[in-house]
């Protein structure tokens, strides 16, 4: 057998180029982030391309896509792929922030439960699994709810609520990877525990980290389109594709494309990063399947 | 399995504690207050105001708050600040509906789940496989809210299918089997999209599953014995592979009842969820705390049932 002279992370890139399904969302989501960028920096300068998102029209109220307004206009004559266009960097922020949050939260939680074991870790994962009891969505429905409902505190509640299965894993890592033999080397030698944690351990465990968080982000993407949806989202006249379908609810039968379009926006978005994630996870498997 | 028992018992007293002050610190913390009628309400005179916060012991430190909530709730005497009744009793009502729902969409997802898994498992690799992944992850992404409306402009077009409650009002039903079906009837949309993505997280469960099951040595020995491929799939493969599955149901549940909240809203169904959603519009702190605490109870005795569930089925499993 031949012993593979490529590094770990090149290895994982040269399986994740052939996957095809993998390279088609990766473009999608780089896509996505590009419109995002642009669009974040458009809505932030005040400039109104295609037309502005806020700018009402009552004359043309719920029109049908049409060659001036590409997806038709909404109750108060609002273009709508412009609405979605500047809505667009909303949940890819909330998506991202989010996971880093909770990888932040869920990573160092992990690592110590995980390096020190003993009693830290029986009562932290005590409380893991009491969190884990709660339904999710309904305890950042009520947390966001409370707070009151802006882009940062949805961030900051998805990520304190969404970091217990992060932890879980990388007390699993740090469990089995505290027992080898470098670990043992770098505490003979006497280097200070969270150099050992962060410095020798950490990276070792970093494969499964990246594929958790890459699939967290969907997630928190579809649990800000919920809140947004239940009117608890980031709030009007900010256009989100959550929001546009909880606007576009009460014109269900009259106008379709007010929930179509966002609606599929949003899911092409989280299928992207969902296939991504997958490709990545099938890329960086030691194991590989058989039938 | 006595020991196993008791010590299972602690530990899940533990967890109750640390959610009893989740479910209470997460709604308190937060600032803002609970007063039906706005805090700067000039009209409202401050005897009014004091009277209200005596009532419920909103002029307490919080830990005394605390005590009161969790006292009240295991008394049964925790009382809405929206209308005044019992928590209890307001809950009580609502939870059959919501079991329901989540009982269905867990037969749901659990049939559905084990078919498409098995099937995956089996076609490992092919085109069969890589297709009906996709599809799963497709059913993941995809938002609940927009599959219902967008069911509820198609479906209603063409199907009868009632879109509100769960019954049929007006209707005398000849017989309690007419009454039944057509309660099913009402649970059969918002249960199946409910389901809809713990379908596809299921099957990718059962799938891994699988595929590690089938790299065993004992299923070598039964395909070298010469059984039929279906024997060995079936009866060996399938049987061991089950338990990550039925572990699993327990981490389905809190994910189901969050997705209830949304399902409940837009089909109007009389469950936990709305009256959750409610008591957020209403900032109502008893019924909220009381809802987060059952609801994740509720989910811990069910995890508690599946391991001593499993202890029972899986003679592997010795409870040390």
């Amino acid at each position: 057998m031949k012993i593979s002279e490529q590094s770990p992370v090149r290895r994982v890139l040269t399986r994740f180029r052939r996957n095809r399904i993998g390279m088609i969302s990766l473009a999608a989501i780089i896509i996505l982030f590009l419109v995002a960028a642009v669009f974040a920096a458009l809505s932030y300068a005040h400039v109104p391309f295609p037309t502005d998102p806020n700018a009402t029209n009552l004359e043309r109220k719920l029109l049908p896509p049409n060659s001036a307004n590409w997806l038709g206009t909404d109750n108060l004559g609002r273009d709508l792929f412009s609405r979605m266009l500047h809505g667009s960097y909303i949940s890819l922020t909330v998506g991202f922030v989010a996971v880093f949050v909770s990888l932040f939260i869920g990573v160092v939680v992990g690592a110590v439960s995980g390096y020190f074991g003993r009693w830290v870790d029986n009562v932290l994962m005590r409380a893991v699994d009491a969190i884990m009891c709660f339904p999710t969505f309904f305890l950042i429905l009520t947390a966001v709810a409370l707070l009151g409902p802006s882009m940062l505190n949805i961030i900051v509640v998805i990520g304190l609520v969404s970091w217990t299965g992060t932890a879980r894993l990388v007390r699993a890592e740090f469990l089995t990877l505290r027992e080898t033999e470098y670990v043992r080397a770098a505490r003979a030698l006497g280097q200070r525990t969270p150099a050992i944690i962060f410095r020798h351990i950490l990276p070792n465990a970093f494969a499964p980290i990246f594929v958790t968080a890459v699939l967290g982000i969907p997630a928190a993407i579809l649990t800000e389109a919920g809140l947004s949806f239940l009117g608890f989202g980031v709030q009007p006249p900010q256009a989100t594709w959550g929001n546009i379908i909880a606007d576009g609810k009460s014109y269900l039968l009259d106008a379709w494309w007010l929930i179509v379009f966002p609606g599929l926006a949003i899911f092409l978005s989280a299928l992207a990063f969902y296939l991504a994630g997958d490709a990545l996870r099938q890329a960086a498997e030691t194991r590989t399947e058989r039938k | 399995m006595i020991t196993f028992i008791i010590r299972r018992l602690l530990t899940t007293l533990v967890l109750v504690f640390f959610i009893s002050l989740i479910s209470f610190f997460i709604i308190t913390l937060t600032p803002g207050s609970p007063y039906p009628w706005g805090e700067l309400n000039p009209k409202i005179s401050e005897s009014v105001k004091q009277n209200f916060r005596k009532q419920f012991h909103l002029d307490e430190p919080l830990w005394k708050q605390y005590w009161y909530n969790m006292r009240g709730l295991f008394t049964g005497e925790l009382r809405s600040i929206k209308d005044g009744r019992p928590v209890l009793e307001r809950i009580g009502e609502r939870l059959p509906a919501t079991l329901a729902l989540n009982v269905c969409a867990i037969v749901i997802s659990l049939s559905f789940g084990l078919l498409v898994g098995v099937y995956c498992a089996r076609h490992a690799g092919d085109w069969q496989d890589t297709s009906l992944s996709t599809v799963a992850f497709a059913l993941l992404a995809i938002p609940e809210f927009w599959v219902a409306y967008l069911l509820i402009i198609g479906l209603t077009q063409w199907f009868a299918v009632p879109l509100m409650g769960t019954v049929s009002h007006g209707i005398i039903f000849p017989n309690a089997l007419a009454g039944a079906l057509d309660w099913l009837w009402h649970l059969a949309l918002p249960a199946t999209l409910l389901a809809l993505s713990s379908v596809a997280a299921q099957s990718r469960y059962v799938r891994a599953s699988m595929l590690e099951t089938l790299r065993e040595d004992y299923i070598r020995t039964a395909q070298a014995k010469g059984l039929p491929s279906e024997k060995v799939l079936y009866h060996h493969a399938l049987r061991n592979s089950l338990r990550p599955v039925i572990t699993g149901i327990g981490g389905l549940l809190p994910a189901l009842i969050g997705g209830a909240v949304i399902m409940e809203t837009i089909f109007a169904y009389p469950g936990i969820g709305r009256l959750g959603y409610q008591a957020v519009l209403e900032r109502d702190y008893p019924t909220l705390v009381a809802l987060n605490f059952i609801t994740a109870v509720l989910v811990l005795v069910g995890n508690l049932l599946a391991d001593l569930l499993y202890a029972v089925v899986d003679p592997r499993v010795r409870l040390e």
